[in-house]
Parts: structure tokens; sequence; C-alpha cells
């Protein structure tokens, strides 16, 4: 079963599956930021989509982007780190692609390429740096052809989730380029990138919401 | 603290705030208070941490310390911002306000908020301010550079009144420190626009005099005698303007 397009319900669950997962792996993502960051990328965003799940409980949004614009501002006032500004644009930028009661497979593909748009405009990092654009790149090339070959919406997000998982553990060897890591130097390689790391999750959370 | 437009009513001075962003609210509120001691009228505001007192920085937190300088009568207000997300915080506020008013400066975040403390209180637009926070980055990386070696003094100067015309084309001249007060923020920074505004580099014991940085360093205090240098086009009209601010006593006697 999978609908032709997805609604706010969809991003209300994807809210709802966000929250628990990034809460779920806050210690495992700090324990990634505390090899080559600050430490506090867990504790940072489950805070953060926390205040996030209560923000969109007590909203009315009626679309997508709606909800996308609610997540964006409470997680740049909430988070504190990096992944403040750079999700906060991401899905700034996301919301202002979606802001309709319905997308489709070819909306998806658009609302993933927006957001992946607003964390290089934000954050200035190129493909190979180790951030979360590592993740986010080849997830939106995996949308755009999941989307070209007639997918559903759901397979879609299922096809960006995986490829974005599998750029999030190919961070692994790369020297870090950006962001506190890149002042480790050599010293980043053999540790995942937490921000694809996380970006990995979210996009996990948003196609498992598209499932139900 | 009192707002004060430098140059009084009639005066085109800009009245600029500055907001400066960091992880850490200790950070930002040591940075306003070093920069608030050479620019005792400019609004500064620190936006340093999260909304519960954590290390990072929270969108909310540079938004109203903004909306606070405006509400203060600022005509625009100036960002610095120190590592990562502060200034990533910072340059989403200022997307978001889409208010030409207000500007995220780029450098270096201590001497950058320095200069640009004083390019505001001597009545800098938000494009002067940013500006100061530029050329102060851009003299750090100078010192970082062993090909350009600053603050060496030349030694070949005379005592006579007129400039002197050196082997290389260069003109200089020996001028005292006459006011009180000496060469502090305001006069410096006039100082510097002065020696900028000739086709000529100008040079005051070997540094830079269209750097306001560099004439702070030099730690001019009355009584004390200069060597004024210059070479190319202008290098007479420049020598004559600057030294004639030295022994007007920078318009403070």
């Amino acid at each position: 079963m999978s609908a032709a397009t997805l609604d706010v319900a969809w991003a209300r669950r994807f809210v709802t599956l966000a929250t628990e997962t990034v809460v779920e792996h806050r210690v495992e993502l700090s324990e990634l930021d505390r090899e080559i960051g600050d430490g506090d990328h867990g504790e940072n965003l489950a805070r953060g989509f926390t205040a996030v799940a209560a923000a969109v409980d007590g909203s009315s949004a009626e679309t997508v982007g709606g909800v996308l614009k609610l997540v964006a501002t409470t997680l740049m006032s909430t988070v504190g780190g990096a992944a403040g500004p750079l999700y906060g644009t991401a899905f700034l930028r996301a919301a202002k692609v979606s802001d309709a009661p319905e997308i489709d497979a070819e909306g998806v593909h658009t609302l993933l390429d927006a957001g992946l748009e607003g964390i290089v405009a934000r954050g200035k990092a190129n493909v190979g740096d180790k951030t979360m654009v590592d993740a986010w790149t080849p997830a939106v090339a995996a949308a755009q052809s999941s989307a070209a070959s007639g997918a559903s919406p759901a397979e879609v997000l299922r096809a960006a989730a995986d490829a974005a998982q599998q750029g999030a553990v190919d961070t692994d060897p790369l020297v870090a380029l950006k962001g506190r890591a890149s002042y480790l130097g050599e010293r980043s390689v053999g540790h995942r990138d937490p921000g694809a790391a996380s970006s990995a999750l979210l996009l996990d959370a948003a196609a498992r919401a598209a499932q139900a | 603290m009192s707002l004060r437009r430098p140059g009084g009513p009639g005066r085109t001075e800009s009245t600029t705030g500055l907001v400066l962003v960091s992880h850490s609210a200790l950070l930002a509120a040591g940075v306003v208070e070093l920069a608030a001691q050479m620019a005792p009228d400019v609004v500064l505001r620190p936006a340093g941490g999260t909304d519960d007192a954590r290390l990072g920085t929270s969108f909310d937190v540079v938004e109203r310390a903004v909306a606070a300088e405006l509400d203060a009568g600022c005509d625009g207000v100036v960002i610095l911002a120190d590592i990562g997300s502060a200034r990533m915080t910072a340059e989403s506020v200022v997307e978001a306000l889409e208010d030409s008013r207000v500007v995220l400066a780029g450098g270096a975040f201590v001497e950058g908020a320095v200069a640009a403390a004083v390019a505001a209180q001597t009545g800098g637009s938000v494009r002067d301010v940013v500006a100061a926070a530029a050329a102060a980055t851009r003299q750090v990386q100078d010192e970082l550079d062993p090909e350009q070696p600053r603050g060496v003094t030349g030694s070949d100067a005379s005592n006579d009144r007129a400039a002197v015309p050196t082997a290389s084309g260069a003109v200089s001249r020996r001028v005292r420190v006459t006011n009180p007060q000496g060469l502090h923020a305001r006069p410096a920074a006039t100082l510097a626009q002065l020696a900028a505004s000739f086709d000529a580099e100008v040079t005051i014991d070997g540094v830079d005099a269209g750097s306001l940085l560099s004439l702070m360093g030099l730690g001019l205090t009355q009584g004390l005698e200069v060597t004024l240098a210059a070479t190319g086009p202008e290098a007479h009209e420049a020598i004559d303007a600057v030294a004639h601010t030295f022994e007007s006593g920078f318009g403070e006697l």
C-alpha cells in the first residue's frame, strides 16, 4: 500500500518518529561528536526535537510546509550547536517548496533537494568535506532517480534514506574539512560524521512515516 | 549606556550598533567589555550562549539583541560572530529579517569587534563598520606573513619642518603628539581616514597610517615624537595634512 501523495499527517508522523529516533540515539550521536567535535550533537538534537514535537502538537498547521516551517524555527532556537542553523535552514527551504496539502513523488525529490540546498547555503560545505552534505547529496540523487522511475513518495523516501545511510558510513575514512572537526585534520579519519549520521536517522524517520 | 551621535544632530554620522555572537556568553560579554573601553558611546550587545544558558547559539537570542539595538535608536546594526554555529545562526537571523540595516560582518571576532566598535564610535555607517572589521582582520593575516614585517620604524627621519624627500622618492617629517589624551580611538580613526584619502602610502613610525588598529597599537601619548613618511603621487599633500592634524592636537586643544 503506497499512497500517491503525502499530506500533513505524514509530516506530523515524521516529527513524532524523528523525535523518537534522535532521543533514542542521542548518546550514540554525542559519542560520535565527542570523537571529532564538541560532544553535544545528540543532546542538542534530542532537546531540539523534543521542543519541535511539542510545538507541532500545539499547532494547527494544515500543510506539509506549515509543519516543516515550525520544525525549522524551533530547531534554530533550541538546538544551540551547528545543527540548529543547518537543519533549520534545510527545513525552512523544504517548507517553502512544500506549502501544499499534498505532495507527490517528484514533490518529495524537490523537497529534499531544497533541504540540501539550504544546508549547502548555510554551511558552505562541499561533497567529501565529511559533513551532513555527504549524506544528503546521495539521498537527493537517489530520490531523483527513484521519482523519475515512477516510484511512490514512500519508495522515494526509502531510496533517499538508504542512500543517506550509505553516505554517512562513507564519511568514516574522510578527513574533515568543515566545522570543529576540521581542527583535527587527519585525526578525524576513522570516525563517522555525526551530522551525516543524524541526517540518515531523520531521513529514515521520514521514510517510515510514509509507510504508516 | 548613553546613545550619543558623535557629531551632533547637524552632522551626517550614523549611529551603528554592534551585536557580538558567540557560543560562549562569557566570551561575547568579554568582547563587549573590551570594545566598550574604546567605544563608550556605541550600543554594544552580547548574544552569546543559548536561551537556557548553555554553550551554543540561539536564533531568538541574536534576533532579540538586534531588535533591541534598533529600538535603542541605532540606524543600523552590525553583527560579528566567532565560529561554527555562531556565524550560521547570525546568517540565519540576517536572512530572516530581510532588513538592509542589519548586516553580518566577516573577520576575526576580537580584533574585528574592537575595530568595528571604534569605527562606530566615530560615526561610521554600517558599511564603514564592516570595512573596519575586515581591515583589522587583514592586519591579523599580515602578521602571519613573514614577507611583510610590520611595525618596523624608519629611523632616517629629519627634524626639519618641511617634508624631506629621500632616495626612494618618499617624504618624511617628525611631529609631536600635542593633545593631553594622545592618539586615542577617535583621533586614530580620523587619522586613518585622512591618510587613506590620499593617493599615497603613509606610515607613522613604520606602521600603515590607514590602519586604525596599527595606529592604536603605537600607544602614542602626549609629548611623544613620531616619524611620518609617505610615498606616492600625493605624498607631500598627505604628509602636510597628517602633520597638521598632529600639530592641532587632533582638534582637542
